[in-house]
């Protein structure tokens, strides 16, 4: 909890600075950008930091989005299927693929930075094989609906984010309300305490990864749309790492047990507002990076003597 | 055997521990090329004088000499320059270098320069001559990881050897070695005191004991409890020795007579123990004792029961039905629950509250539709707490910042919460103050009353006899023999335990 108010606390001043020194941050259209940033970066973040709290990791994220783009333009555009089927096939390959993971891990006992470092590299060059290394699209016009689902607004704000909204309320409720969010917590922390209370650790470890995979599919059709082409070597390369950092900076510790889903989405939300710092203040974007690597190690080590000086301060 | 100076002589040796006293003013001397065999229970102070030998433990009073000089060791390489070789009963070797390299670890010779290279073909033949000397025949660039455990052995000891060692400590060496094994270590050890190495021999194998030592020294309590000499070693003078005749206490406690069998265990099969079968049976209201000495696969018999590990063989009978268990969940399902040694990492999740701890294994009962009702489970938890007297701020506090007893308490609150048929106990008082220890007694007590069976696994030996109706002593992965309460001692205990079965088997 003390994590996330840090972290939101870095966020809201850093809004601020950026506010004064270029007041077209609050310009309704930079805003209404950064939501749908925030959103489709939130959701995967999402699902990332459920794996993490597992004390496991995916890096395939990105490369799922490439896989999952192309198979959706090629579904729609080439072999015309109903825009709702096309969804559900992408949204069940990003569900296959976390159990594939999950039962990679759980059963055969590999490492998870194994397992989907392995995904990372195969997924794209899947991707880039099933494209013929072509950049696939959705054309100009055509498939209305699910584009407005994916991009659009509603009231003015943007779809991305509300779906942010409604994946979050399920996964905070799932997460911090329910059964299921106890024992994931629980392996998180101890998985043979959890199994020796009766956990069913593997099955708790394997759902995670199915979570992710799922919220992947979610934010990479929305990241499709709102791309609009998909270029199989570089399109999401990356992201998992953001989501990565988003799971940190809110809270998840890489050891597990650890985190929430409010924090996430704060961790989200730092990142893209500093990215759209970079763009408003007119640094040069190639320090892009180097600006996003440098606050999270600032945030991270503040973190480090807040928590020292707490525990200094608690009694034995 | 030399009357001259003894190469090692331990005088007044104390040592203690918050709340235990470890070592007493013990004395230990072994003259050159005399094999001594350190014998004693569990905790008697065997390991803590070793330690102390060693250089891992400072003494807090006693003086030590070594070829009749005296001398303070102040660590683990003081130990190894002044001529003490260690062998740990878990070897310390890496399995991923080859065995000259392990013999050699950090005093690689060299060729000369600023570079430091290895010379290696110094480091072959200087480690082959070595291991010659042990009859272990593998050429020096063997991976460690294709050698036996006994080759292993040999080959820290040919490391302590080539460290100039001249009084060898071997802990439990024997412990997990075949039978063949053993013998060519005996003849090893026998050697090597024909070369003028004093040995320490720690074992609970009486046989090899008497096959082997020149003298035994027997430790109780952290004192010297005697010393026999050659000519009159015999099993039933070490367990004399090692039990201690003032403790022949009579603990009164009811009777299990008669009590229908509540649960089964027919020739189970563990991983530890493969070529064992062990078989015992618990009534309802009973509680059944398993005594034995550490490493006898006692916790693995637990363990298997409840569905962490896997069963090799056999079949666990409750209530007359014949019950499957692969995990522990298929356990807590029939109602068979363990209460684990180690409680900080099996028995309990530390960083979270005393209420997530205890609600746990039965979380769905405080949820409707999978959602939590964080009333309902904080209510269960308090009761809980109250009925075993848990000292805790809340039932918020982190488990991890409990007492020991307390998060015993916490343990046991998981399982009562439920509606347990057979408990499974793995050291419950380990650790534990003596208040708590008592509050516990009186809940097993209490618990074997309303119809509970029992099992209790213990290396305390005043709780096996003060706590158990009947004592089931394994050895070596097997049962050695039960004891009920007419024949129940601290003496018969031990005789199983080290591996001479009873005549009279009940």
């Amino acid at each position: 909890m003390k994590k996330e108010i840090g972290t939101f606390v870095l966020l809201v001043v850093l809004c601020v600075i950026v506010s004064i020194i270029s007041p077209s941050f609050l310009a309704p259209a930079n805003l209404q950008n950064l939501a749908r940033l925030i959103g489709m970066y939130g959701i995967f973040s999402i699902g990332i930091g459920v794996v993490i709290m597992t004390g496991g990791i995916d890096l395939s994220v990105g490369s799922i989005f490439a896989l999952l783009g192309v198979l959706l333009s090629i579904m729609l555009t080439e072999w015309r299927l109903p825009g709702i089927l096309a969804v559900g096939v992408v949204l069940a390959v990003g569900l296959g693929l976390g159990l594939l993971h999950g039962v990679l891990i759980t059963r055969v006992r590999i490492q998870p930075f194994i397992v989907t470092l392995c995904g990372l590299l195969f997924y794209r060059g899947l991707a880039r094989f099933i494209a013929s290394d072509e950049t696939k699209g959705f054309g100009g016009g055509g498939f209305e609906t699910l584009r407005e689902v994916a991009t659009g607004s509603l009231f003015s704000i943007p779809m991305p984010f509300i779906l942010l909204l409604l994946v979050s309320a399920v996964m905070w409720v799932a997460l911090h309300r329910s059964v299921y969010g106890r024992y994931l917590f629980a392996v998180g922390r101890s998985e043979e305490a959890a199994r020796y209370s009766g956990v069913n650790s593997r099955a708790v470890v394997t759902s995670a990864y199915m979570l992710s995979g799922l919220a992947a599919g979610i934010a990479g059709i929305v990241f499709a749309f709102y791309t609009n082409s998909i270029s199989p070597s570089s399109h999401g390369n990356f992201y998992e790492l953001y989501g990565i950092a988003a799971a940190v900076l809110g809270g998840c510790s890489l050891r597990g047990g650890e985190g929430s889903v409010v924090g996430i989405i704060i961790g989200a939300a730092l990142l893209q507002v500093l990215q759209n710092l970079v763009n408003l203040l007119g640094i040069p974007s190639s320090l892009n990076f180097a600006v996003m690597g440098a606050v999270i190690l600032i945030g991270v080590i503040g973190d480090q003597i807040y928590q020292r000086r707490s525990a200094k301060v608690r009694p034995a | 055997m030399t009357l001259n100076q003894p190469a090692l002589e331990m005088k007044g040796i104390s040592k203690r521990f918050p709340g235990v006293v470890a070592l007493d003013g013990v004395d230990l001397e072994v003259y050159p090329g005399e094999i001594v065999a350190l014998a004693g229970e569990n905790g008697a102070g065997k390991s803590t004088l070793m330690k102390i030998l060693g250089g891992v433990y400072q003494p807090d009073a006693g003086r030590l000499r070594i070829g009749g000089q005296e001398v303070i060791i102040h660590s683990v390489s003081d130990a190894i320059g002044r001529g003490i070789g260690f062998i740990h009963q878990e070897l310390n070797v890496l399995d991923n270098l080859d065995v000259a390299a392990n013999v050699f670890l950090g005093r690689e010779p060299v060729w000369g320069g600023p570079l430091q290279l290895v010379d290696r073909p110094k480091l072959y033949a200087q480690a082959e001559a070595y291991l010659r000397r042990l009859g272990l025949e593998v050429p020096g660039r063997t991976p460690l990881g294709e050698l036996s455990l006994a080759q292993r052995q040999m080959v820290e000891i040919a490391k302590a050897l080539s460290l100039d060692a001249r009084i060898l400590i071997m802990d439990e060496p024997t412990s997990s070695l075949t039978l063949t094994e053993t013998a060519r270590l005996l003849e090893v050890v026998k050697e090597l005191r024909a070369q003028g190495v004093s040995v320490i021999y720690i074992s609970h194998r009486l046989g090899e004991i008497q096959d082997l030592a020149d003298r035994v020294v027997v430790l109780r309590d952290g004192h010297n409890a005697g010393a026999i000499g050659r000519e009159e070693i015999s099993h039933d003078r070490i367990v004399r020795l090692m039990v201690g005749r003032d403790l022949d206490h009579f603990f009164a406690h009811p009777t299990a007579t008669g009590k229908p069998r509540a649960f089964e265990v027919r020739d189970l099969r563990t991983r530890r123990y493969p070529a064992q079968t062990v078989s015992f049976e618990v009534g309802r209201g009973e509680i059944l004792g398993i005594a034995g000495l550490v490493g006898a696969g006692r916790s693995e018999v637990a363990e298997t029961i409840f569905g962490v590990e896997p069963a090799l063989g056999g079949t666990v009978i409750l209530e007359g039905r014949t019950v499957t268990i692969r995990s522990p969940r298929d356990a807590i399902a029939h109602g068979i629950y363990l209460i684990p040694e180690d409680r900080r990492r099996t028995g309990l999740i530390l960083d979270l509250a005393v209420r997530e701890n205890i609600t746990l294994p039965a979380l769905s009962r405080y949820a409707t539709a999978g959602l939590l009702d964080r009333g309902a489970e904080r209510r269960a938890a308090e009761e809980m707490c109250l009925r075993l007297n848990v000292k805790a701020p809340s039932v918020e506090a982190l488990a991890g910042n409990l007492s020991g007893g307390n998060q015993q308490k916490v343990v046991l609150a998981k399982w009562l919460s439920l509606d347990p048929k057979v408990l499974i106990f793995d050291e419950p008082t380990r650790g534990i103050d003596v208040g708590a220890k008592a509050e516990i007694y009186q809940l097993m007590r209490h618990l074997a009353e309303s119809g509970v069976a029992i099992i209790m696994i213990s290396s305390d030996m005043e709780e096996v006899l003060g706590e158990s109706d009947r004592v089931a002593v394994m050895h070596e992965g097997a049962v050695a023999g039960v004891l009920d309460r007419e024949h129940c001692s601290e003496e018969a205990i031990m005789r199983l335990a080290v591996g001479r079965r009873e005549p009279h088997e009940p």
